[in-house]
Formats: C-alpha cells, sequence, structure tokens
C-alpha cells in the first residue's frame, strides 16, 4: 500500500490491517463483495488489497451505474434526442458511454444538441433558456441520485414547464444484490454495503441478507480506514457466527435513512415491472419509472422509444467482469482495444467502474509502486 | 455523479428556502435544500452534496475528512468542476441564467 504515510492516521490503518491479519482464518478463503462503485475506485486508489492478506478477496460489485445500463438504453435516449429541437442533457459521467452508433459525445461531434448538466436542477434552467426546444435529461443511477430527479419532476411539474422531460434509468440496490446472491456460481462471505445510497435507503433494507441468507453486512465509508474498519467487522461477525447489519459510517449514514428524499421518490416513482442490467439481465422490480401524476414529464410516454435489447460487443466481457465471475483484466479487451479513453465496454466509462479503476491505478503501479512494509 | 461533495451553507434564500448559497474550497454555488426538509439545515451547516442536491448534515471535521478523501481519490478536481458547473454558468450555455 503505497500512501499508507500519506494517510490520515496511518498508525490505526496499520492496526486495522494487523487486526484483520489476526482475525483471518488462514484456513479459509473469504469473498467480501463491496457493493459500490465509490468503494471499488478507493480500493485500487489506496492499494488497499496489498495490506489485505491473500485469502481475503474483494469482489466488485454492481454499484456503477454507467456500467450497469444496457446498451439498448444509450440507444433510446440517443434516439429521442435525433428528434428535431430536442437538447440532450446528461451528466458528465455519461458522455462516452457507448451506444450502438457511437457515445453522446460522438453524437454531439456530428451535430446533435447534447450538454453536460451537473444538476437535474440544471437541465430544468436550460429548460427555461429554451422555450423553444424540448429539454430531456437521461437520468441514471441508483438512490444516490434519484431523489434529486424526483424533486426536480415536482418542481418541474409546480412550475408547469412544459418543454421538459426525464428519460428514467433509476435503478434501485437491494434486487441486484439479490440477484447476486441467486447466481448459483456466485460463492460470497459477506457485504461492504454502499456509503451513499445508505444515507437515503437506510440500513433496515440489508436485513434480509443478514436474516434470511446469513451473510453480515457493514454500510462502510470510503476512506481507507473505514474500509478496513469494515473488513473487520465483517470477520468478527464470521468468527462467531454472526450474521447482522452493521453500520460502520453512522458519522454519515442514519439508520432509518433520509425520509424527505424516500418521500420524494415515493411521490414521483413507482417499481417497474422488470429491467435489464448490463451482466445481470433481466431483474424484476429493479427500477424505477415515473408515475401516471408525471406522465407529461416522462419521455417514454412523450416519445417513441424503439426498446430494442442489444448485447454487448461480443469480445467484451463486461457481464462476466460485473458479476465477478472475471477479474478485469482477464477480459480479452482489457488495455488493449478497451481503455479509458476508448472505452468499449461501459465498465471503462466511468472512474468507479471496476475496469477503469483497475486499469488506473493497478495496471500501472507496478512501475511505480514501493510496497509499504507492514508488522506481521 | 457519484462524487459526494462536502459543503458549507453560507447563504439561505429567503424567498425559497429550499434554495441555498454553499461554498466548496472557496467556489460558491447555489444548491437545493428540498431533500433536507426533514432537519433543515442553517446557515453555517456543513452538507454532502450529490448532484446539486443536499443530501445529508454533516459535522465540520466529517466534511473536512471527506475533501481529505476526494483530494486522496484524485477527484477534488472532478468535484470542483461539479459544483463550478451547478446552475450552468456561461460557458455552459450561450445565455447566462
Amino acid at each position: 500500500m503505497k500512501y499508507v504515510d500519506e494517510l490520515r492516521r496511518p498508525e490505526l490503518i496499520r492496526k486495522a490491517a494487523g487486526e484483520i491479519r489476526r482475525l483471518a482464518d488462514p484456513q479459509r478463503h473469504y469473498r467480501l463483495m463491496e457493493v459500490c462503485g465509490g468503494h471499488t475506485h478507493a480500493i485500487y486508489r489506496f492499494g488497499l488489497k496489498d495490506v489485505l492478506p491473500p485469502n481475503i478477496e474483494l469482489i466488485h460489485g454492481p454499484g456503477c451505474p454507467v456500467c450497469v445500463l444496457p446498451m439498448g438504453r444509450v440507444d433510446d435516449a440517443l434516439s429521442i434526442a435525433e428528434q428535431p429541437d430536442v437538447i440532450f442533457a446528461a451528466f458528465g459521467d455519461m458522455m462516452r458511454i457507448p451506444g450502438t452508433h457511437g457515445s453522446p459525445l460522438e453524437h454531439k461531434a456530428r451535430g446533435m444538441d447534447v450538454r453536460i448538466v451537473y444538476s437535474p436542477a440544471d437541465a430544468i434552467k436550460l429548460a427555461r433558456l429554451h422555450p423553444d426546444k424540448h429539454v430531456m435529461f437521461f437520468a441514471i443511477g441508483f438512490e444516490t441520485t434519484a431523489p434529486s430527479t424526483a424533486l426536480t419532476l415536482v418542481r418541474a411539474k409546480a412550475e408547469k414547464l412544459h418543454n421538459f422531460s426525464v428519460f428514467c434509468n433509476h435503478v434501485t440496490i437491494i434486487p441486484a444484490i439479490r440477484a447476486i446472491l441467486d447466481s448459483p456460481d456466485m460463492r460470497l462471505d459477506g457485504f461492504i454495503g454502499p456509503g451513499h445510497v445508505s444515507t437515503v435507503i437506510g440500513c433496515r433494507p440489508y436485513e434480509w441478507i443478514a436474516k434470511n441468507e446469513r451473510k453480515p453486512i457493514v454500510v462502510s465509508g470510503f476512506e481507507p480506514l473505514d474500509m478496513l474498519q469494515s473488513i473487520v467487522m465483517l470477520l468478527m461477525q464470521l468468527q462467531r457466527n454472526e450474521a447482522r447489519v452493521e453500520n460502520q459510517y453512522a458519522r454519515v449514514v442514519p439508520w432509518e435513512g433520509n425520509r424527505a428524499a424516500l418521500q420524494a421518490m415515493a411521490e414521483v416513482f413507482e417499481l417497474r415491472p422488470y429491467f435489464e442490467w448490463r451482466g445481470l439481465g433481466f431483474i424484476s422490480q429493479s427500477a424505477l419509472r415515473i408515475k401516471p401524476a408525471y406522465a407529461e414529464w416522462d419521455a417514454e410516454q412523450r416519445f417513441h422509444i424503439p426498446g430494442i435489447r442489444v448485447t454487448d460487443p461480443k469480445a467484451a466481457q463486461c457481464g462476466e467482469v460485473l458479476k465477478g465471475v472475471l477479474k478485469p483484466a482477464e477480459c480479452k479487451l482489457f488495455g488493449r482495444e478497451c481503455t479509458p479513453e476508448n472505452p468499449v465496454g461501459a465498465l471503462m466509462v466511468s472512474s468507479e467502474g471496476s475496469c477503469a479503476a483497475y486499469y488506473n491505478y493497478e495496471h500501472r503501479k507496478h512501475s511505480q509502486l514501493t510496497t509499504l512494509s507492514l508488522p506481521a | 455523479m457519484c462524487l459526494a461533495i462536502p459543503g458549507k451553507i453560507v447563504e439561505i434564500d429567503p424567498q425559497n428556502t429550499s434554495s441555498a448559497i454553499v461554498d466548496v474550497i472557496g467556489t460558491r454555488r447555489n444548491i437545493d435544500l428540498g431533500l433536507l426538509e426533514d432537519d433543515k439545515p442553517l446557515c453555517g451547516d456543513w452538507v454532502l452534496i450529490h448532484v446539486g442536491f443536499a443530501m445529508s448534515k454533516i459535522s465540520e471535521t466529517d466534511a473536512l475528512d471527506q475533501l481529505r478523501v476526494l483530494e486522496m481519490l484524485g477527484e477534488s478536481a472532478a468535484a470542483l468542476q461539479e459544483v463550478r458547473g451547478y446552475g450552468l454558468e456561461p460557458s455552459d450555455d450561450t445565455q447566462p441564467s
């Protein structure tokens, strides 16, 4: 771990790393999944694997919204944007996501009106600025961003802003975890729970993982010490053969979540019967759509959507990497045809995608790393 | 998009208490407080911001920790770029709002 001495509280980090070594049973192989893409990024950036004993394996979960969106939905969004007088607005992370005929950025180069916004509230401002155009906001994200889209729709309706709509691709984390646990080729011992999603949904929605699946889950912060402490907490539960939900990130995550955010989501969204996820396939009740009361602001109601399923490029193995079956570097395209500059698959697009994180840190590390020696 | 950006509330619009100005490492931008209706922050409070909306109140210590995490992750430039983007600056559009 290259950065230990640059980090805050290096002595505590060493202590936590020592604790992990003490708690990990050498006879056992532990597979722990970090659900959130932000954690994946931090794990690679901080070189956390270097302080973990080899029998603790971190499996990257599905919590990168750019990564799990299937290409067909990107095509659908771009087909709306191809209609006359439409402005396509999306977060910067979405600009390089590949569609069948190129990314939003490439469509912009061909003359499409594509704008980066940093907040859904700014997509509304664009609509006010351009009353002669229609602004379509391409909304993606888990429960971290869904409440903001919901409140934006509430505000658009209150304002009777008729030249604005949302193409909703919001997904929910719990069904994705369930799909992973149901997958026959996946054996996991516990979960590092997402930090920011949990500020919205709280910790209760994870209780079934402990109760029914008998797996421990620890909601974790993003500092290296947070993640190591979360692993300590998981190992302690595993050692005692317990399975509970614990909150390591209580300084930010309230056990009950954010009620106002959940209310905003309940006002505007309802569950889709099913939704396709890249790599995980169709998962029932795993995504949100806009309620009929907001149909006027629902791009799927206002525009014709082709809705064609598109499979990923055959050579790209995004699905296997997303499920944790393959490591990023085991994909045939990794680092050759597929790089963060020229992504073929969506996992290379976002800094939270495991391929981009692996490429940016792990792939280049061997030339740079001065490994820190830890106490045995 | 998934960055949690800590900001200090420096002004709340008296006409519209869902609208506030935050300071993020010296950059001041407008954000929406509508998702903290249950526990309204006051001027001087720190909040974690996601895509232009305050999502949770946090202590100053935790805010400074989070800034450090962003820096360590190499994301502080992206965070600042995001914050500067809130409110569609003239560079992002032909007409300033």
